[in-house]
């Protein structure tokens, strides 16, 4: 029975870092892709950990893979977020059929100034065309 | 059982491949470092299977110090382009 758990935690982890790799691959800007990899190799990661806590039946060792668990489950959103961030004010490119870039109107790319939403409400429900915004 | 394991591997290993192939025509550097992130998480599941193929739990530090590095190598590049260093893209 743990057996067949064991099986189906570690074929299924690695399916899904599999997808996680092939979003990776296929995806066409730089934020879906992030968003294609943090939650499925974080979810793949988990499944197998957990077939490794099953595995060993020592406690220190189950308390070991749940403590790859936590802290992977801790950092991973923490590294998205943080790189994902870099990569916008670096100023990667978003995909060509993104349909709402909400930081554009409010965000000063020079000076770093993020204005509230309501100074910008009549920007921010016009939609921002690619190339408009850019005054530097 | 064995079987399990070596499809497993099998198919993280084709995902690194994938991963590898986004590192080398990743377009921009932010995109290098979310395979390398990708990458290092994709090692600690390995580690995870190998340390249930050979019986070996004393890999499972191994996994957790990858993991570590990982989030410490984001964190760094993270900051290194906000910072705006040289980068040749």
């Amino acid at each position: 029975m743990i057996e067949f758990l064991k099986q189906g935690l570690i074929l299924s982890g690695a399916i899904f870092m599999f997808l996680a790799s092939l979003g990776l691959l296929r995806l066409p800007d730089l934020l879906t892709r992030m968003h294609a990899t943090t939650k499925a190799a974080t979810l793949g990661a988990t499944l197998i950990m957990l077939a490794v806590a099953l595995h060993f039946t020592q406690v220190a060792f189950v308390a070991r893979a749940f403590g790859v668990i936590i802290f992977i489950m801790m950092t991973a959103p923490v590294a998205a977020h943080v790189i994902g961030r870099a990569g916008y004010f670096v100023g990667s490119k978003l995909w060509s059929g993104t349909v709402k870039d909400e930081l554009r109107p409010n965000y000063d790319p020079l000076t770093h100034e993020l204005k509230s939403g309501l100074d910008t409400e009549a920007n921010a429900r016009c939609k921002p065309k690619p190339g408009e915004g850019d005054t530097h | 059982m064995t079987s399990v394991i070596l499809l497993s591997l099998v198919l993280m290993t084709l995902a690194l491949c994938l991963v590898f192939a986004r590192l080398f025509i990743g377009p921009s550097l932010p995109d290098r470092v979310v395979a390398l992130e990708l990458f290092s998480s994709m090692i600690v599941g390995i580690i995870g299977v190998v340390a249930i193929a050979t019986d070996v739990p004393s890999l499972l530090d191994v996994a957790i110090v990858m993991a570590l590095m990982a989030f410490m190598a984001a964190i760094g590049f993270a900051r290194f382009l906000e910072r705006g260093g040289p980068r040749d893209d």
